[in-house]
């Protein structure tokens, strides 16, 4: 598998763009090289999302993952990061092969409730994940919008550091 | 609503457009000054130098107060940086994850192709 992959061109990497639609929602949208079938696939059986979900640059593992993507299955997840473990779990409130889930983040009340679409374009795919979260307070505690404060001088000072350099 | 994000940053981008402006942040970064010191500074004349400020302040990068005779300002920096930077952040999370989901929509078109050819044979 991973020779063929090699010997092909590698194609263009699809844009992924981001949105804060207000102040408790942010979407996500990609286009995938394949049908809709196959990337909803991709997001249901376990063998496959575990794959993906989790990639090496988050610096994480994911140890287990069960997903039970049927309207009203449960899934949980575990992360590992340096010995310690973190879970994350909740409930499909709608799953609606190859075109639309919706799952439940209790492991927080803060947590969001995550829609994701699956749109056919002629054998590719739009997918747009949709995060609504119960309040802006709660997609702020949820993001450390208001810890990270103190962190915004530095990143003042390198954004001048970049447009001084650029001069 | 969809604006919320592209509003705050259009007004963050044009402030950080102008040399002289950029010019005012780095100097607020080291002190904060009066108007009067601005305009010495970037030899302006003081309405140059205001109309400068209230970009600035109105893109949220600065902010002034007015003690007395002398308005002074100083970095004022809001949640805009902060949030584009969360923003930037998030991106690249999906960005890493979508690259994978590539390689494995990538795999299960080619089997469904084998399988595919297999059931034709």
């Amino acid at each position: 598998m991973e020779a063929r992959r090699e010997s092909e061109p590698a194609p263009m990497k699809n844009r992924t763009t981001v949105e804060r639609k207000s102040e408790r929602e942010v979407v996500v949208t990609r286009i995938f090289n394949g049908p809709a079938r196959l990337v909803f696939e991709a997001w249901t059986k376990p063998e496959l999302f575990r794959q993906w979900w989790v990639p090496k640059s988050m610096g994480m593992s994911l140890l287990s993952c069960e997903l039970d993507a049927r309207t009203g299955g449960r899934y949980r997840l575990v992360y590992g990061h340096e010995g310690s473990t973190m879970e994350f779990h909740g409930k499909y409130i709608e799953v609606t092969p190859h075109s639309r889930l919706v799952w439940t983040n209790a492991e927080s009340e803060n947590g969001a409730v995550t829609t994701v679409t699956f749109e056919d374009k002629g054998g590719k795919t739009l997918l747009v994940v949709h995060d609504l979260y119960p309040s802006k307070e709660a997609f702020e505690a949820e993001h450390g919008m208001e810890e990270a404060m103190g962190e915004t001088f530095e990143q003042l000072d390198d954004l001048l550091v970049t447009l001084g350099a650029s001069r | 609503m969809v604006q919320y994000t592209k509003a705050r940053l259009d007004a963050s981008f044009a402030a950080l457009s102008d040399a002289t402006r950029r010019g005012v942040l780095e100097q607020l970064g080291r002190s904060d000054a009066s108007i009067t010191d601005l305009a010495e500074k970037f030899r302006m004349t003081l309405t140059g130098m205001k109309k400068h400020v209230v970009v600035l302040e109105q893109a949220g990068l600065v902010t002034t107060e007015k003690v007395g005779r002398v308005r002074t300002c100083k970095l004022g920096v809001r949640r805009l940086e902060e949030e584009a930077a969360w923003i930037g952040r998030h991106r690249r999370r999906w960005e890493s994850r979508f690259d994978e989901l590539d390689n494995i929509v990538e795999e299960l078109k080619q089997k469904e192709k084998i399988d595919g050819s297999k059931k034709r044979e």
